[in-house]
């Protein structure tokens, strides 16, 4: 076990979420703490995306619960916008907002929901820009750049709200080959600086390379989570030694 | 009784008869046409204004952890405004003109001028026909990016009208146009709560010299003059929203070295739809 001097971050527990009569997640238990990287593995429809969706309440859960800094966020009371401030979502299609160039995508969220000023959002912004190697790009609208430039614009705009955690779901899966490798550079510098990220992926050696735990999960439930020694070359549990077998031989 | 044989006796033919219309009625003619573009502008600006508030409230989302009281006055406010949707697209512009115009005096004791009516009938009745279309211009906007400002907490009003709404007016426009140029040509029923714009001017002058045919072709033109220019501005309007095909590229351009081969310093206007070169140094 590794030992954690703060209390979690993002804590998890008894998550259950259905569509219909489906249930897509059961009895989710886990825990984020300041700094770690989580990388969540397993097949599609293993229920994923949805216990990221579920974590920054774009998906609604049907029961359980989820404490941010020990504050129940499906609390009718806790502020659920004030919330998703702090928590940045990175998307698989980008989804960047169309009517806006690169840096007005940047600064929206800055000027409207944390209520900077315009020069303060455009310093932000500029400075996260910088960091993904956007900064020239602001003038551009997002459907005159390639789709690794529009994720590294959209990693920048969820950075611009300076978030506690940030969650990727499935960053690179939607990219050409070659443009996977610059969203992912730029995702290895801010594991080095320490920022709590949960990530969805399908880029096993970028899991095995900068998560701190990784997560397993098939059929909706938390199959394994250990260090990314353990998951990838010592996994104990039949699913995930199956996956990973699968995994590798169609790679 | 007699006056078509006293105009035929004056031995004018086709085209003397449309100058001199024109020298006697063409003041009045251009004054109808001035009223027709009047209630046909307005009526759709305001029918645009209440088709987006229309529009936003029937997209409201419903969640399940919502308060009860807030559900079920957002059902009712939605019946009301989908019934007033179905009954101003279901009936006819013509009746509407009257019922409102002859109603709104026995039964509610306001004495509208035919004018005002006119107005309030072209207007809501715009309003029904562009609240089906907002709703549509903003279903049309693909679900992520409502996703990406809920995302950094953005709330619903915040998310329609900094990014949603932009996109959905500029995807609407065509609609806007058409709706124009269907006013500009329907607000002709109004004439029947004598209102003067340029169909009943048209019908007085045609009955006071007897010359439909000249008259109406006088009137066909008009329409048509009006008709193409707003489709034409329109037309301008959007490519002007759409923005330039090109940006540049800010001057500290040295981020992306690959390919970019301009000087320092220099900002470079790089063309989206060009096919080689520009394009494959932009990647």
């Amino acid at each position: 076990m590794i030992f954690h001097s703060n209390p979690p971050v993002i804590e998890v527990s008894h998550l259950v979420k259905f569509f219909g009569d489906v249930e897509v997640l059961k009895d989710i238990d886990f825990k984020t703490y300041p700094g770690d990287v989580i990388c969540v593995i397993g097949s599609s429809g293993s229920g994923k995306s949805t216990l990221l969706r579920c974590i920054n309440m774009l998906e609604v859960p049907t029961g359980g619960q989820i404490l941010f800094n020990g504050v129940n966020i499906m609390d009718r009371h806790t502020k659920i916008t004030e919330y998703r401030a702090k928590v940045g979502m990175v998307f698989q299609q980008f989804n960047l907002f169309n009517n806006m160039n690169v840096l007005e995508n940047c600064m929206t969220g800055q000027m409207k929901v944390l209520k900077k000023s315009k020069e303060e959002a455009r310093a932000t912004a500029m400075k996260f820009l910088t960091k993904v190697g956007m900064e020239s790009f602001i003038e551009a609208k997002p459907h005159q750049i390639s789709g690794g430039q529009k994720q590294r614009v959209a990693i920048a705009r969820a950075l611009s709200m300076e978030p506690d955690v940030l969650l990727f779901d499935e960053p690179t899966s939607a990219l050409d080959p070659e443009m996977v490798g610059e969203v992912l550079e730029v995702m290895r510098d801010l594991v080095k600086e320490g920022l709590t990220m949960i990530i969805v992926t399908h880029e096993m050696a970028f899991a095995r390379d900068v998560a701190t735990r990784v997560v397993f999960m098939d059929k909706g439930v938390i199959e394994e989570e250990d260090t990314p020694d353990v998951i990838f070359n010592h996994p104990k549990n039949a699913r995930t030694q199956e996956f990973l077998t699968r995994f590798i031989r169609n790679t | 009784m007699n006056i078509p044989i006293m105009l035929a006796s004056t031995g004018r033919n086709f085209w003397d008869w449309v100058v001199y219309l024109l020298h006697v009625g063409g003041h009045d003619l251009l004054r109808g046409a001035g009223i027709t573009l009047l209630l046909a502008l307005t009526g759709t600006v305001i029918g645009c204004i209440i088709g987006f508030l229309v529009g936003v409230v029937q997209t409201i989302p419903i969640e399940p952890q919502d308060l009860l009281i807030k559900k079920i006055l957002l059902k009712i406010v939605r019946w009301l405004l989908s019934a007033y949707v179905e009954v101003f697209r279901g009936t006819p512009m013509i009746v509407q003109a009257v019922v409102i115009y002859y109603g709104s005096m026995q039964m509610l004791g306001i004495d509208m001028s035919a004018m005002l009516a006119g107005f309030v009938v072209v207007s809501i009745n715009t309003g029904a026909y562009m609240s089906e279309s907002v709703r549509g211009g903003i279903y049309s906007i693909d679900k992520g990016q409502t996703e990406a400002a809920k995302a950094i907490g953005m709330t619903h009003f915040q998310t329609m009208f900094s990014i949603i709404l932009p996109q959905a007016l500029r995807n609407i426009l065509p609609q806007i146009g058409n709706n124009l140029i269907i006013n500009i040509k329907d607000t002709s029923v109004l004439s029947i709560i004598s209102v003067t714009e340029l169909f009943f001017t048209s019908k007085t002058l045609a009955g006071t010299y007897y010359t439909y045919y000249q008259v109406y072709l006088i009137t066909c033109v008009m329409y048509f003059i009006m008709t193409f220019t707003c489709s034409r501005i329109l037309r301008w309007y959007e490519k002007k929203l759409d923005g330039p095909d090109s940006f540049n590229l800010t001057s500290a351009g040295n981020a992306e070295k690959k390919g970019n081969n301009m000087r320092k310093g220099l900002s470079m206007q790089l063309f989206s739809r060009q096919p080689t070169g520009a394009r494959s140094a932009m990647r």
